[in-house]
């Protein structure tokens, strides 16, 4: 029982990761219907630059810890999103109304000029970082098992939901958010009306990428150790996370996450570690052919 | 399949009704269509004539009620059979109201892959034919002569090697009707079909019709067009808000006072079948 | 000239702005280097690599900009390409094919590998080819019926001894037996869904083959592969009775064993291109591309929309498999690490920036990408850093594929090209 409850704990804390990364693909997708396949790698930028902030920062001599999360956060969320803002400026928007297949290639192409990118420029050796939240409570112990909830997880957790609310409000209430609603439906028409449909993609691609460099930020505190290949991998998860919650859904997203991390988190806790992905992928393959348009998606019914 | 008897209609519509959600779409629908006849379904805007067709076809698994097509062949239950299995073996073919012609394939090709299942019963022989065998030579010919007589009739044999997206609009409609055709159909679904065309092009689409009909097969036809649908329909159900208001000839619709006050009722642009008939 | 005169401050300020936007990116990543310290990271700056990466995106925004304003006017450049290649296109396969068949003749050893590499993905190119060009059917996961053709000729000349030609058709077969069964449930769902899945079952089966160890052999991968004989007779670097060379009483020598494999390469993907050019001629090669154009005016002739798009997988699946044998037999050693997903991007990439569809392009793609990138082998690290480039310019370039016209597989007079612009890419 105890140890269902720290894979449960452990389970939420990996969902909201994924989560974060899925808001980016359902976004995208949402408004012009293309897997942007290089938004797990701007996740690894923005954990390679939490990395370069944290080391930089503990070099100059930052010892508040709180003070260097925030620098760091927003560093690696504003330099992240200027990467999203290129990635779309150059692979995408000249392939704009192309036809379909051309803007995923070009994405595959942006993945691997990212993933070597990083590479060239970082090296290709394992990334270790020193935890630098350590501690925690212990919730309750029973049959010789302690709970552990670290600090760590609740700064996971409550950054993780305060962005999402803050995304929540901006696209339910802002003019912004109206803007990219509106071009979810019907991007031609939300064009002739006068929405400067370039600009809102392009704040979509912002916006994704920051919330990424949020969950690269915290992959690096949590796992303390990254490479130039860990996009991948995180990527495929997040955007069969987006896909399970029903793709275009906002909340699904965050749904998906935490199916996602749950699933993976008891399967190698009650499993095999080695078959986690293959978890991962098979409920999404169940859940489509069951459910084909995701736990929270929009039947589509067939007009014929 | 059940024994056929003769006195059968071709299409017996029997308390159909369709629910998407809370809205019905197709309440309590009765009608009958009659081997030989051209019959013709209209209703204002939003009346549930496509729905009647999605689920003839196929496309719809109906709420309730039942469809049952009397031929040769046997007796189906269409509300119970997946739409590729109408087409193949109750042999209803159908036209959609926004074209959809393989846009990207020759006329030529369009009208070969209607007669898919002639030329390739299953995929063994299918795959047989790779190498050359199966006698498919043979059938690709008949096939092929087959597209041509109903490029002929639609007049578009000058342009049987252009791709059918390039054809004008009028062009591409006929086109459409030809590859039903090609499967070979004894009811012909057509979901109207004049939609867009100019009055020299109506009353061209008016006499291709008729000579379908007089070929042997039976036409079930959706149309706004009232110049149309009143000169050859033999018989002509009249829907409203998902449910049968009237049933009978163009003259005995015309003069319905139902079918005057749903049209009239509804204020839309719709020319009523009375003022055509005048 | 006065044209040039007018729009060169504009240019300018653009490639500035350029250079800018470059030192955001690039300030951070590449001027800020995380090495490993004497306990823990520390950063060494680079600032002159900055300077330079920065100036390289200056001066090469400024030079695409001068180009765009001084290219000869008239018909843009990528229309011309494409006329030019339809018009070639007969003149080219025939070409290209001597070319090919002749290679052994007068190319040294290093040639020869880069062909049957070449090859490889010329075959995985027209296999793929058919699930996405023909049928519009977009798998992501095609690397996992190559990796089931391997491992299959691994597994069966290993546990149970059969030669290469016994297990290459039965390769084939399981790969189509895995089309089948991993096809059947998912092909019903639309679009990028369909992606996603199949792009889930390669790396399924990569990382089942990864850690069923006592079969597979794990991360250590197979090795000792036997190779192929030509009808019974091997090619054994020392000669020796039962070998080729001693059969025809020539001196031994590797190559000769490197020119017999790019034969059976060569005839593997000539198998596939004949295959794929006469299904696309027959009933179910139509309902293919009918399926690709829409699918539910197919449903409406009564084509079994499942049926059809089963064999497609499965056809695509086969060619898949009769490839991933030939790669085991030819590197004798097979890993998990050659079946990532980079390989059915790769292949996929092939088969777009050919033209979905045309046999001719994508053996042109599949030249220009793998050979090309062997040609950036000394740039080592850079070289995928180059290639992932090179795939987002030509894809901005030339969206459609190198060619992207169709032609049309029947025709009662004079058979003429289709536009790009009306064939429909498929929504499955």
């Amino acid at each position: 029982m105890a140890y269902a409850l720290q894979q449960l704990i452990n389970g939420v804390t990996l969902g909201m990761i994924y989560g974060l990364i899925a808001v980016g693909y359902t976004m995208v997708y949402g408004i012009i219907g293309m897997i942007n396949f290089a938004h797990g790698d701007i996740f690894m930028v923005g954990a390679f630059l939490s990395l370069i902030a944290i080391v930089g920062l503990g070099m100059l001599g930052i010892t508040s810890v709180p003070l260097a999360l925030i620098v760091t956060l927003l560093f690696a969320a504003g330099i992240a999103a200027l990467y999203g803002w290129a990635v779309e400026r150059i692979a995408y928007r000249p392939l704009r109304g192309s036809f379909r297949l051309a803007p995923l290639i070009s994405a595959i192409g942006m993945s691997i000029v990212l993933q070597n990118f990083v590479q060239v420029s970082q090296g290709a050796r394992v990334k270790p970082m020193p935890q630098m939240i350590p501690g925690g409570v212990t919730l309750l112990s029973s049959d010789g098992f302690a709970v552990q909830l670290s600090w760590m997880q609740i700064a996971i957790v409550i950054t993780t939901l305060i962005l999402l609310a803050a995304f929540t409000w901006l696209v339910t209430r802002t003019p912004l958010g109206r803007s990219m609603r509106a071009c979810e439906q019907d991007l031609k028409m939300a064009g002739l009306l006068g929405i400067d449909t370039d600009r809102t993609i392009s704040l979509t691609f912002v916006i994704g990428a920051a919330l990424a460099a949020v969950a690269g930020l915290m992959f690096l505190l949590y796992y303390g150790v990254i490479d130039f290949f860990i996009g991948f991998i995180a990527g495929v998860k997040a955007f069969t996370a987006a896909v399970l919650g029903g793709i275009g859904s906002l909340p699904g997203a965050v749904l998906g996450g935490l199916a996602i991390g749950l699933i993976e988190t008891f399967w190698s806790a009650y499993f095999s570690v080695q078959y986690k992905d293959v978890a991962a992928f098979s409920i999404l393959v169940l859940v489509l052919i069951f459910m084909p348009t995701g736990l929270l998606g929009r039947a589509d019914i067939e007009k014929v | 399949m059940d024994a056929v008897t003769t006195d059968a209609p071709l299409l017996a519509v029997r308390d159909l009704t369709m629910r998407f959600g809370g809205l019905t779409a197709v309440d309590m629908l009765s009608f009958e269509a009659h081997a030989g006849d051209i019959t013709a379904v209209i209703g204002p805007n939003g009346a549930g004539k496509t729905t009647v067709f999605n689920c003839i076809t196929g496309f719809y698994r109906p709420t309730s009620g039942g469809l049952n097509l009397t031929q040769a062949g046997g007796r189906f239950a269409l509300e119970r059979m997946p739409g590729h299995r109408i087409a193949r073996h109750a042999k209803v073919a159908r036209t959609f109201q926004n074209i959809r012609l393989f846009a990207g394939m020759t006329v030529l090709e369009n009208l070969l892959v209607a007669q898919h299942n002639t030329l390739m019963p299953d995929v063994a022989r299918g795959l047989l034919a790779v190498f050359g065998l199966g006698g498919y030579r043979a059938h690709e010919r008949a096939a092929v002569e087959l597209a041509r007589f109903w490029l002929d009739a639609i007049d578009l044999t000058a342009r049987a090697d252009d791709a059918a997206g390039a054809l004008p609009y009028g062009a591409q409609r006929r086109l459409e009707i030809a590859r039903a055709m090609c499967t070979g159909p004894v009811l012909l679904c057509l979901d109207e079909p004049a939609a867009g065309l100019n009055p020299r092009e109506s009353d061209e689409l008016s006499a291709l019709l008729l000579r379908i009909r007089d070929g042997g097969c039976s036409i079930l036809l959706i149309e706004h067009d009232m110049g149309v649908v009143m000169r050859i329909s033999d018989h002509i159900v009249v829907l409203d808000h998902g449910k049968k208001i009237s049933d009978g000839t163009a003259e005995q619709v015309r003069n319905d006072p139902n079918v005057i006050a749903a049209y009239l009722g509804e204020g839309d642009e719709d020319e009523t079948p009375a003022e055509v008939a005048q | 000239m006065s044209r040039g005169a007018t729009a060169l401050p504009a240019i300018l300020r653009d490639a500035g702005l350029s250079a800018l936007v470059a030192f955001g990116l690039f300030a951070v990543m590449i001027g800020l280097k995380t090495d490993a310290g004497p306990t823990s990271l520390v950063l060494t700056p680079r600032p002159w690599a900055v300077v330079l990466a920065v100036a390289a995106v200056f001066f090469g925004r400024l030079a695409m900009l001068l180009w765009r304003l001084w290219r000869p006017a008239g018909v843009p450049a990528p229309r011309r390409i494409t006329a030019g290649f339809a018009r070639a296109g007969r003149y080219i396969a025939p070409v290209v094919l001597a070319v090919a068949l002749t290679l052994p003749l007068y190319a040294g050893r290093y040639w020869l590998d880069l062909g049957i590499l070449v090859l490889t993905y010329v075959m995985l190119g027209w296999g793929l080819n058919i699930v996405v060009g023909l049928a519009g059917l977009l798998d992501l996961g095609y690397v996992a019926f190559y990796a089931v053709g391997a491992y299959s000729y691994a597994l069966l000349a290993q546990d149970l001894g059969l030669g290469f030609w016994t297990c290459l058709p039965l390769a084939g077969i399981l790969a189509a037996c895995w089309g089948v069964m991993l096809g059947f449930p998912v092909l019903r769902l639309r679009g990028d869904y369909l992606a996603i899945v199949t792009l889930a079952f390669g790396e399924i089966i990569r990382v089942v083959i990864l850690n069923w160890t006592t079969l597979t052999g794990g991360p250590n991968g197979i090795s000792g592969i036997p190779r192929p004989t030509l009808f019974g007779l091997t090619f054994s670097a020392g000669g020796g009775p039962g070998s080729f060379a001693d059969f025809f009483g020539i001196e031994p020598n590797l190559t000769q064993r490197v020119a017999f494999l790019y034969y059976v390469i060569l005839g593997l993907a000539l198998l596939t291109n004949w295959v794929s050019l006469r299904l696309r001629r027959l009933p179910l090669g139509r309902a293919w591309e009918a399926l690709r154009e829409d699918e539910i005016a197919c449903r409406s002739l009564g084509i079994n929309v499942t049926i059809t798009k089963l064999t497609a997988f499965a056809m695509g699946a086969m060619f898949g498999g009769f490839a991933g044998a030939f790669f085991a037999t030819r590197q004798a050693f097979i890993s998990p690490e050659s079946f990532t997903f980079i390989e059915s991007a790769m292949v996929l990439a092939i088969v777009v920036l050919g033209g979905l569809g045309s046999q001719l392009g994508v053996a042109m793609a599949a030249l220009i990408m793998i050979g090309g990138s062997e040609m950036f082998r000394e740039l080592a690290e850079y070289r995928m850093l180059i290639f992932g480039l090179a795939l987002v310019m030509m894809m901005v370039l030339r969206p459609r594929g190198l060619v992207s016209g169709r032609t049309p597989s029947v025709s009662l007079g004079e058979r003429h090209e289709i536009a790009p612009d009306l064939v429909a890419q498929g929504r499955g």
